[in-house]
């Protein structure tokens, strides 16, 4: 958060310099079963953010000492790649994937009948290809599509999305400039089913009303991003009739589309 | 690569296909599975492609910064070559630093570029002796199915290619395109029963003996080789795979020329 409320971001008539409304969700991409290794995968954009995620397991646990004799562990790795960014990243973790990686795994954790595979590990790789703010909430959003993909029972599918302040107004899923100049930043990810909140993080300054407002907001995008999640599986797997052999080259679909 | 355990009924399988001519996924000795090349697919590197070959996918991108020439080079660019195999690509890859496998990777790719003199590095000098761009070139490995060589080169070389050079992000004039002189081709075969098969799957890199990475340039002179796994040539057979990747190569150029 720059705090920067002097940077202009949203003009008279309430429209955003990417021309969106307040309320108005980046477009969104949600791809299934795209790669062949993993057990489950899913490709996600959300605006200019590009994230891949990719599952395996249930599987032997590593290391030894983490496995739990009653209930499987999930182990999320959010990572972004070199040069997924304006200036180069150093690959590999640093404090801030770290942090990501628990939360997502903790969120995940919750959502997966971990009790039907005890003493395993589910192991969720979450890589951001291209980041423009929201790469945590495109990555889970990708994570949970993946795990679906894998077949591994979950109580539900989880969306996230981050709702924030610009220029003295809560808007709905920031942009790189908007996360930079704005004054805060609140991503949630939730059970659309139930309603719950799995994940939550704030920085910057929300007044009770201003909260109020924003987690409404988050909570009616949660639930525009979960139809997407759904209808992404509903491509990969109702297929009924042979023609769908094309459907199940996701990726492939996608690359030559933008080509 | 990953040279992890491969049951016998596979290897057996593999290999009595072979004997009659035949290769699993029903390919020519010298026949490579679809490629797909399709550049600037992150807009936050200065150039960047992902190639697939069959169900090996790679995504590669390109950095540049202003730093200090070498002082052996003063009046050169630097190129950084890295290669991630990470645990998204494979179920036997796991995360950490970089293993043998992806030095080994890295340094093919770079050798192919740097020998070849791909990059005008020369051009890429911004005043000898204290200001050159420095290329970083960083290869993920998305998805693992064999041939990560070609893969990487193919990506690598598309990367390169489609990159400009962010000039004035740096305050030092227009941005102008990557000065390229040519396009170098890595074309990987394996033997396996003493046949030469051009881009290996997964499970025929594993039962593979010999592996040999050829790189050449647009007039199909050699630029770069590399013998991996533990078993021997005969000279007829690099011969054999000499001369494939040199047509290959030439064919595979145009895709990306």
């Amino acid at each position: 958060m720059g705090g920067n409320s002097d940077m202009k971001l949203i003009d008279e008539n309430g429209i955003r310099i990417d021309g969106r409304k307040v309320d108005e969700l980046r477009p969104i991409k949600i791809e299934a079963g795209v790669l062949k290794s993993a057990d489950g995968s899913a490709y996600v954009e959300i605006g200019k953010n590009k994230v891949l995620a990719a599952v395996y397991g249930p599987r032997e646990c590593h290391p030894r000492h983490m496995q739990n004799p009653a209930k499987a562990i999930v182990q999320c790795k959010y990572n972004m790649i070199s040069f997924s960014v304006s200036d180069r990243k150093r690959p590999g973790p640093d404090r801030r994937s770290v942090e990501i990686s628990k939360l997502i795994s903790e969120a995940m954790e919750y959502v997966v009948f971990t009790e039907n595979y005890p003493r395993t590990s589910i192991d969720v790789y979450i890589e951001v290809l291209q980041a423009n703010a929201g790469t945590r909430c495109a990555g889970l959003t990708a994570a949970a599509v993946a795990l679906a993909d894998a077949g591994i029972p979950m109580k539900d599918i989880v969306p996230a999305v981050a709702v924030g302040k610009v220029n003295d107004q809560v808007v709905l899923d920031l942009n790189k400039e908007e996360d930079n100049y704005g004054q805060a930043d609140l991503p949630i990810a939730m059970i659309p089913r139930t309603g719950e909140v799995l994940l939550m993080q704030m920085d910057g300054h929300l007044t009770q009303a201003e909260f109020d407002q924003a987690l409404e907001m988050g909570v009616k995008a949660c639930h525009e991003i979960y139809e997407m999640q759904k209808d992404a599986l509903r491509r990969r797997y109702a297929v009924v009739s042979g023609e769908g052999e094309e459907e199940t080259k996701g990726l492939v679909h996608a690359m030559t589309e933008e080509a | 690569m990953a040279r992890s355990v491969v049951s016998e009924i596979k290897r057996d399988h593999i290999h009595r296909l072979i004997a009659d001519g035949r290769r699993v996924d029903g390919r020519a000795w010298d026949q490579y599975r679809e490629i797909m090349v399709q550049t600037n697919v992150v807009e936050t590197a200065e150039g960047s492609a992902r190639v697939k070959i069959g169900n090996t996918e790679v995504i590669v991108g390109l950095k540049m910064t202003v730093g200090e020439p070498f002082p052996d080079t003063p009046n050169r660019g630097v190129l950084s070559t890295n290669a991630e195999l990470i645990p998204m690509a494979s179920p036997s890859f796991e995360s950490g630093p970089p293993d043998e496998n992806s030095i080994e990777l890295a340094r093919v790719v770079d050798r192919g570029i740097r020998e070849s003199q791909m990059i005008d590095l020369e051009r890429l000098c911004v005043e000898p002796g204290k200001k050159v761009w420095i290329n970083f070139l960083d290869i993920y490995v998305l998805d693992f199915d064999g041939n990560l060589f070609d893969a990487c080169n193919l990506g690598a070389v598309a990367a390169i290619k489609s990159a400009t050079v962010p000039a004035k992000a740096n305050g030092l004039g227009e941005d102008f395109p990557m000065p390229v002189t040519c396009t170098p081709v890595a074309v990987t075969s394996v033997q396996i029963e003493n046949s030469i098969l051009v881009d290996p799957t997964l499970d025929e890199e594993k039962v593979a003996a010999d592996r040999l990475t050829v790189t050449t340039d647009d007039n199909g002179d050699l630029r770069a080789m590399q013998k991996g796994l533990s078993g021997a040539l005969t000279l007829e057979q690099v011969r054999t795979a000499i001369d494939t990747s040199r047509r290959l190569g030439a064919e595979i150029r145009k895709l990306i020329g």
